[in-house]
């Protein structure tokens, strides 16, 4: 379970800037995937964790620092450059092709075949089975891999997702908020996967905004505030309460919390006050009715 | 259906929870359901109406099948590029333009025909590169660039023959150096039960079958779904979404060249204006066969099957005895039927199964 922080970091980014015009999206960045890790990345929006994943992911190149995949430095023209050294990518909402069945998605663009030359086929048995397979490892029954990706609840897409990149050799799992749009017990779903990736041996970099969801599963947790680093801590050096406070939210967010009390309360006496008003209304309307049905 | 995506009996001790899975329910959700129970309803209602006026005959039937190949060959091709997530509005001009090269250069400048029909060949398939290249280095919408396709070729194509030719129909195709074995290949016909069945109905089965087993059973018929569903997921797993692209835009251009030559071989003449509209009409097709405008979702045997609609109602109502100007808006009112089982189906196809 605990990371294994000696050896060489599968990935690792030292002192990286990114520029875009006259734009800071990061600087001065360091950090560090081991395998069997997750890597919480933490920031709040707009703090540069989607700039620092493209970095790895192969999207964009840094301006300044350097990227060491196994301690070698390394430079990626496209994400297939990084796909191709073991480091996959699964996107939030892109990553799939919703109205495809399970298996077609599975394989997309690295289809299974069978026979030769132009009878060279799609080897849709094959695809089903290894798609069952690897689902089930992750400990998803799927009811039918040609049903559509669409008809799958998010936890199960970011799943298939994730099994994907497991099974097609990635050594390095990043995973771009993948419980941001989840309810709680899918989420919970998703971080059981996460734990799997892990215990397989994968460096997983997991990047959210939810210390609730990054805090149990993280091994160590880089923090990220408005394109700066605040440093890399392991678990056993910070508590939750303290990475929230660090997460340029924390003041705030108690801010928030007070607010939203207040609103309640006040919503609650405002209600009281409208339903007197409306009570007074009525009688109102009333006597007005009264009135106005007597002669003039 | 020759070719369906699951295999039944492969699949290995099978979940408690997929016995639920009504197969009729299964059978809906394929995108061609709708244009082949509505094939079977369209040919009911002209057995009924027209049976007794030659629609039921072999001439009959030969004659509907005629039209549904010729715009069943365009269609197909349009629905692997539409299943792709693109347009090509060119279809139409291409077929013109390919049809008056070949009769050009065969009759005008002593040409063999074969050599004629590659030119021809070639220039369909630049005619397809460019599109797809322009669509993809801009991000422009392909509507609009095939559009401007649309007009560019068709007005080259009335310019340059009134120029070289001084007119804008040209026949005398019968009498070039091998017309003979070109007509063996795209305008024989077939005689069976007292009838003449075109070949383009062969070719045009053919290419049905090639497209289904490409859609169904290709990494490359993967890929055609994928760039469709979700350009950015495909590009982002290593699709190589250009070429597929461009490669699908090739196939609408040479479809519009398939046609062209089975028409200018058959007819032995070609017109500028040959091939006007096909393009929608090829749409309208790919459209009540299933495939969704949208992308990413569809059938080449749907294509087939709305060209089949599509032929038997251009003929149907002739046979009934209606007159022929009716046509459109029929053809309009099915294709709004069709969009709106498609939304059906497609969202019976999304839908949850607990």
């Amino acid at each position: 379970m605990s990371a294994t922080t000696n050896g060489t970091p599968l990935v690792e980014l030292r002192n990286v800037s990114k520029y875009f015009g006259n734009v800071i999206a990061l600087k001065d960045v360091s950090m560090s995937v081991y395998a069997g890790e997750v890597m919480c990345l933490l920031g709040d929006n707009g703090a540069g964790k989607s700039t620092l994943i493209k970095i790895i992911s192969g999207v964009h190149s840094p301006d300044e620092g350097e990227l060491l995949v196994e301690g070698k430095p390394t430079r990626f023209n496209s994400p297939r450059d990084a796909l191709n050294a073991g480091i996959a990518t699964v996107y939030q909402d892109l990553a799939i092709v919703p109205l495809m069945s399970i298996s077609r998605n599975f394989f997309l663009g690295s289809e299974p075949t069978r026979g030769w030359g132009p009878f060279k086929r799609f080897d849709v048995a094959t695809a089903d089975r290894i798609t069952r397979e690897e689902l089930a490892k992750m400990g998803i029954h799927v009811r039918d891999t040609a049903q559509a990706v669409g008809t799958l609840s998010g936890g199960e897409r970011q799943s298939v997702a994730i099994a994907r990149a497991v099974y097609f050799g990635a050594k390095v799992l990043i995973l771009d908020e993948p419980t941001a749009a989840l309810g709680v017990k899918e989420a919970g779903v998703v971080l059981r996967y996460i734990a799997q990736a892990r215990a397989r041996g994968l460096g997983v970099v997991f990047i959210t905004h939810n210390v609730h969801h990054a805090y149990p599963i993280g091994d160590r947790f880089t923090l990220l505030n408005r394109g700066r680093s605040y440093g890399t801590f392991r678990k056993s050096e910070v508590t939750r309460e303290e990475v929230v406070a660090m997460m340029a939210g924390g003041e705030e967010l108690d801010e928030l919390s007070h607010e939203l009390e207040e609103f309640a309360r006040t919503d609650r006496l405002a209600a009281e006050k409208l339903k007197e008003a409306g009570r007074e209304f009525h009688a109102e309307a009333q006597v007005v009715h009264h009135t106005s049905d007597q002669p003039r | 259906m020759a070719v369906t995506e699951e295999v039944a009996g492969q699949r290995p001790a099978a979940d408690e929870r997929l016995a639920r899975v009504n197969p009729l329910r299964r059978l809906m959700v394929r995108p061609e359901m709708g244009a082949v129970s509505g094939s079977i309803v369209v040919w009911v209602f002209f057995a009924i109406f027209a049976g007794d006026r030659g629609f039921l005959s072999a001439r009959g039937t030969a004659n509907y099948l005629q039209v549904a190949a010729e715009l069943g060959i365009l269609a197909v091709a349009v629905a692997l590029l539409m299943i792709g997530g693109e347009f090509d509005l060119s279809v139409g001009s291409v077929l013109g333009a390919c049809g008056m090269i070949i009769v050009v250069l065969s009759v005008e400048y002593g040409w063999n025909i074969w050599a004629a029909i590659a030119a021809s060949l070639l220039f369909a398939i630049a005619v397809g590169i460019i599109n797809g290249y322009i669509v993809l280095t801009t991000g422009l919408p392909s509507f609009i660039v095939t559009l401007a396709m649309l007009f560019i070729v068709r007005g080259a194509t009335i310019g340059l023959t009134r120029q070289i030719t001084g007119r804008t129909q040209l026949g005398g195709l019968g009498n070039v150096p091998g017309y003979e074995t070109a007509k063996a290949v795209f305008a024989s016909r077939l005689k069976i039960a007292g009838a003449e069945f075109s070949i383009s109905i062969l070719w045009w089965l053919a290419i049905a079958a090639l497209a289904t087993w490409i859609l169904l059973r290709t990494p490359f018929g993967n890929w055609i779904t994928g760039v469709g569903g979700n350009v950015q997921a495909a590009r982002n797993i290593g699709v190589p979404v250009i070429r597929v692209k461009i490669l699908l835009f090739i196939g609408t251009a040479v479809s519009g060249w398939l046609v062209a030559t089975i028409q200018a071989v058959t007819f032995t003449n070609s017109d500028v204006l040959r091939g006007n509209f096909r393009e929608f009409y090829a749409i309208v097709a790919a459209v009540i066969g299933g495939t969704l405008l949208t992308g990413g979702y569809g059938s080449a045997i749907g294509a087939v099957f709305g060209a089949l609609i599509f032929g038997m109602v251009q003929q149907g109502i002739v046979f009934m005895g209606v007159d022929a100007d009716w046509f459109q808006a029929v053809l309009g009112a099915m294709l709004l039927a069709a969009v709106l089982i498609n939304r059906f189906v497609r969202n019976r196809a999304m839908e949850v199964r607990r």
